[in-house]
């Protein structure tokens, strides 16, 4: 056998915490480049594809995977443990997508606590049934023995608010293209960053690449959302009054979603050296209003009814404030 | 109980911080919880200052502004009024009493006017209690 065929081939491990599956799609998306990925790495541990139990990985030697992607964020005691365990098995350990790395959609349920969740979905839907009201149990005995769930957190947390992270790698979901890079970067042991570092995505802001057509002045007397308003398929977003996330968010997905005529929303995370990019959003569009007096500003406002949705739709538990008070 | 708040500002150069140092010149006396920022421009303020200051424990918030029409650079004023109005409607929706950041505009002349609104955005925090933001914050990081 030659040397290339001795080489040991990289562990690699895919793990979804609080996720849609989104994420591990976007892996499965690099499609019949799976050959590739596979004739360099073992899939060790991946519960979308491969029947690989917890016990499985509780007994693999501490650092034996080499790359761990691990999407989802950290809202129950199950997300937490496997995060624990796989940072403990994981030589190189990236949050992948945009929840893993700022919290993303789960991430929202910050804006209200574990009670006002329980008591939505098991007693005030539409759709519920629950006279006896009902409430899932973390233990429950039953003749054949104790039947346990996961404990639900109030509060939302990121992979990084849990474990040390390597790297960063955002998107709802990861362009599959920017994960090939990556993964190729990690095989090759070539131009992997710094620690700590966002991968798979870009430096500037979305604005950067945006080919829509744009002036230095944008004046907004009134917010539309996108379903009110006709787009003219060629002008900036926010200059048609569509607030669009692009200014306050990175780039590196190539424009995807303002490529197919919408809006950006952010999943991207925010641009290099900002610590808030719901912060930045509502700083540059206070800028492009056009109204100087109070009354009138507020009036121009009450289009925007959630800001803190809107703003932070992909990044709430990793802003600053991160969750509702109380 | 003795609750003292602690309260950041944030002034601008020209008009506000002028006032405020009139206010000291003059020997005006104004509670001492204040903490004061000097910024060129009120439209220097960015959002992320405002929660910063939140997280890091301040119990209130105060922005002071040249007037409006009297900005040193034009709009600056108007565009830290819109910003302000946005962080109104965030940290409410956040459950955070929308009382604790207030903006006012202090001319260079208005030293007495300093030092009045100084002590009462004091006692409107005061009033509130303590700001419970930072505790929340370290509970769950």
């Amino acid at each position: 056998m030659s040397e290339e065929e001795n080489k040991p081939k990289l562990k690699l491990a895919v793990y979804w915490g609080a996720a849609c599956g989104g994420c591990c799609v976007s892996v499965l998306d690099v499609h019949e480049k799976l050959f590739d990925v596979v004739a360099n790495a073992d899939l060790v541990f991946w519960p979308i594809a491969l029947d690989i139990k917890y016990a499985d990985v509780e007994a693999m030697p501490d650092g034996y995977i080499d790359l761990t992607l691990f999407n989802g964020a950290i809202r129950n005691s199950e997300n937490k443990h496997m995060a624990k365990l796989l940072r403990q098995k994981t030589k190189v350990l990236v949050a992948y997508g945009s929840c893993s790395y700022m919290g993303g959609i789960p991430g929202l349920a910050n804006l209200n606590t574990k009670e006002d969740i329980f008591e939505r979905i098991y007693n005030e839907t539409e759709s519920t049934i629950n006279p006896e009201n009902i409430r899932p149990q973390e233990r429950y005995e039953v003749d054949e023995g104790v039947l346990t769930l996961p404990e639900f957190y109030n509060d939302v947390r990121t992979l990084s608010q849990t474990v040390d992270v390597d790297y960063y790698l955002p998107g709802c979901p990861p362009q599959t293209e920017r994960l090939l890079e990556v993964f190729t970067a990690i095989v090759t042991g070539l131009g992997l960053p710094p620690k700590g570092s966002v991968i798979g995505a870009a430096e500037k802001s979305q604005c950067d690449e945006c080919t829509r057509k744009k002036t230095e002045n944008k004046l907004i007397k009134k917010f539309y959302r996108p379903w009110e308003i006709v787009d003219d398929g060629e002008t900036c977003f926010l200059e048609q009054g569509v607030i669009c996330m692009g200014p306050a968010t990175r780039c590196g997905c190539g424009n995807r979603c303002i490529m197919g005529n919408a809006p950006c929303r952010g999943c991207y995370g925010p641009a290099p050296d900002v610590i808030d990019p719901g912060a930045k959003m509502m700083s540059a569009v206070a800028t492009m209003i056009d109204a100087n007096d109070a009354n009138e500003i507020e009036k121009i406002m009450e289009d925007i009814i959630d800001p803190a949705g809107y703003f932070y739709r992909y990044s709430l538990p990793a802003s600053i404030l991160r969750r509702k008070m109380r | 109980m003795n609750f003292e708040p602690t309260i950041i500002s944030f002034l601008c150069n020209w008009c506000s911080y002028t006032g405020a140092d009139l206010a000291g010149t003059a020997r005006m006396k104004y509670a001492p919880n204040i903490r004061i920022i000097r910024l060129m421009c009120s439209g220097r303020v960015d959002p992320t200052f405002v929660l910063e200051s939140f997280k890091k424990g301040a119990d209130g918030v105060l922005i002071c502004g040249c007037h409006p029409g009297d900005c040193h650079y034009h709009e600056g004023n108007y565009k830290c009024l819109r910003r302000y109005h946005f962080l109104k409607k965030y940290i409410t929706q956040l459950g955070i009493e929308p009382e604790r950041l207030h903006l006012e505009w202090i001319s260079a002349s208005e030293g007495k006017q300093f030092a009045e609104l100084i002590n009462s955005f004091t006692e409107t925090i005061r009033e509130l209690g303590p700001s419970k933001i930072k505790n929340v914050i370290e509970t769950y990081t």
